[in-house]
């Protein structure tokens, strides 16, 4: 059982940090959920502040190197073209399953050689590559807020809401690059 | 404009008299103002690059130089100056703001809009629209 350097950091940018990111995005919502008048003593609150800006600061660090992992290792290794020749921009992909080393994962999509595979690239890669990058941006934003306000938070709603927004939508952010990239490893897998 | 005024009493445990016990002192509105509109800015001005690279050969083609020959292509560029418009934007308004209080809600309005028309920008059947 080995895996490749390729495979390392696709799983790496892909799972690790994702699952980090996951278990940060839970247990740093639950928290700030709970962040309501009446709700803890002063001992708990200082017990729950501490953990919260762990899990906040965590979701926000995995956020930045999920994004520039993805770009700048994995990503050049989807999008080379590798498949031109001549005239023919994907001749190296004909009668291809799969990606390969005449055929780059971009190339495989666009040519449509196994199957109408092209919007996989054209859609869920282009939105996948530029929408992840606001994950990181709301995730520190999120986490400033909980760690400048504090305790604070509790007995402000509104700001409180206003932070769960924003923690929520750089999950969202994530889900999308997420739940493409696992997509798109299935049907063109960087080899 | 920056429509901020100085710090002003919170009353927070009077809201949530469980925080009194903990002594906390009065903080302004300014830096989680400046946070809030900061990633607005950062994320509308990856959408701006996004659409821009789209209609624009010339700016695609600088962007693209921005990944320093790493294969990564325009969205190099965008990243970077996305990125850097957010922190140089965060240092100046939080600075600005540090000690003053003002209509954080407001504030919080003016990110929101920018962040949703910047993930407009990055949405592929927008800005493929404006593809040359």
């Amino acid at each position: 059982m080995e895996l490749t350097d390729r495979e390392t950091w696709t799983v790496l940018h892909g799972l690790v940090f994702g699952t980090a990111f996951l278990l940060a995005f839970g247990g740093g919502l639950a928290g700030l959920w709970s962040l309501r008048p009446g709700f803890l003593t002063a001992a708990g609150i200082r017990e729950r502040m501490r953990r919260l800006y762990v899990g906040t600061w965590l979701m926000a660090a995995v956020a930045w190197a999920t994004v520039t992992s993805g770009t700048w290792i994995v990503y050049p290794w989807y999008r080379a073209k590798l498949a031109a020749q001549g005239a023919e921009d994907f001749a190296g992909c004909a009668g291809a399953v799969l990606p390969s080393g005449t055929c780059s994962p971009r190339d495989f999509l666009l040519s449509n050689a196994s199957g109408n595979t092209h919007l996989w690239h054209e859609f869920g890669m282009e939105w996948k590559e530029h929408i992840s990058w606001a994950a990181p941006l709301l995730a520190t934003a999120a986490a400033f807020l909980v760690s400048y306000y504090g305790p604070r938070l509790i007995a402000r709603p509104w700001l409180r809401a206003v932070t769960i927004v924003m923690f929520v939508g750089a999950f969202g952010a994530a889900v999308v690059g997420g739940a493409f990239g696992a997509f798109l490893n299935k049907v063109a897998p960087i080899i | 404009m920056s429509g901020m005024r100085e710090v002003t009493n919170h009353h927070d445990a009077e809201r949530a008299p469980e925080l009194a016990e903990l002594h906390l002192r009065e903080k302004p509105d300014g830096p989680g103002a400046a946070a809030m509109v900061a990633a607005g800015i950062g994320i509308f001005v990856l959408g701006l690059m996004t659409v821009l690279s789209e209609a624009s050969v010339p700016i695609h083609d600088f962007l693209e130089r921005l990944a320093f020959g790493r294969g990564v292509g325009p969205l190099a560029g965008k990243t970077i100056i996305a990125v850097a418009a957010w922190a140089a934007s965060w240092a100046i308004l939080g600075a600005a703001w540090r000690r003053k209080d003002g209509n954080i809600r407001g504030w919080f309005a003016v990110g929101l809009v920018l962040g949703i028309l910047g993930a407009l920008g990055t949405f592929p059947p927008f800005f493929l629209l404006f593809g040359e």
